[in-house]
């Protein structure tokens, strides 16, 4: 990379008052997919290794995590689970598709943030509706 | 300020990995929910088949190394963006891989350990 003269003088504006900063749609799509990896990491991973374990040991084992999960907490935690791995999901697959020039346009770019806010909790309300 | 930059390909490897490891739980995914669509759900000895199954053992267990690594670089991120006493950036670093080397261990055991 090529090295770039820039004016040493001009103060450049930092602005990092969380209130007042008006994060644009695609950033908000970005952050959530950072929240919830992190989620997914912190939560989400030593879940699904426990449960994967506990439903495999035996079918009395299977239908004790069945009715653990039938639980109205439990499932209001799952569907929070769903609900990032879904948004993860779909952002990192827009992710992706700008990675080879798609959507990069700025009227493509807020409508395929819609599209993956809207098609995720869509998502996760259809699995909440059919888990309640 | 004039700034040169060495190393132009410094995180390459981390971006594809992220990138790649995606794909290939995208796949896991996709797969696993059209098995259990096709079947018309998850029953006890459904899923006991399933694992007995190398293939599919195998087959997690890829996707669990994808997981584990695509975890890695994204919690590195975070950690390299939020914290900034290096210290306190290294322990996190260090019980990040700790915990995923061990989740690793753990999913060894649920997929070829003793029942």
């Amino acid at each position: 990379m090529s090295t770039v003269e820039r004016p040493v003088s001009k103060p450049r504006p930092v602005y990092l008052n969380l209130t007042r900063i008006r994060l644009p749609l695609p950033g908000i799509v970005s952050i959530l997919h950072r929240i919830s990896g992190a989620g997914l990491f912190l939560f989400g991973l030593p879940l699904l290794l426990y449960a994967v374990q506990t439903s495999l040991v035996s079918p009395k084992s299977f239908d004790s995590l069945r009715s653990f999960l039938a639980y109205p907490v439990t499932k209001i935690v799952l569907i929070g689970l769903v609900w990032a791995y879904l948004h993860h999901f779909c952002a990192g697959l827009r992710f992706l598709l700008l990675d080879i020039h798609q959507f990069i346009q700025l009227r493509p770019a807020r409508q395929s943030s819609w599209v993956v806010l809207i098609a995720s909790l869509a998502l996760t309300l259809l699995i909440a509706v059919r888990l309640w | 300020m004039r700034r040169i930059l060495v190393g132009a390909h410094y995180g390459l490897t981390d971006w594809l990995v992220q990138r790649l490891s995606a794909v290939v739980m995208a796949v896991y995914t996709l797969v696993l929910v059209a098995v259990a669509g096709y079947h018309g759900g998850i029953d006890y000895a459904f899923w006991q088949a399933l694992f007995a199954n190398s293939a599919f053992r195998i087959g997690t267990f890829l996707f669990g190394l994808a997981l584990f690594w695509h975890a890695w670089v994204g919690m590195r991120d975070i950690w390299m963006d939020y914290v900034k006493p290096t210290a306190l950036r290294l322990t996190l670093e260090l019980l990040t891989i700790l915990a995923l080397l061990g989740y690793a261990g753990w999913l060894i055991d649920i997929l070829w350990g003793p029942r």
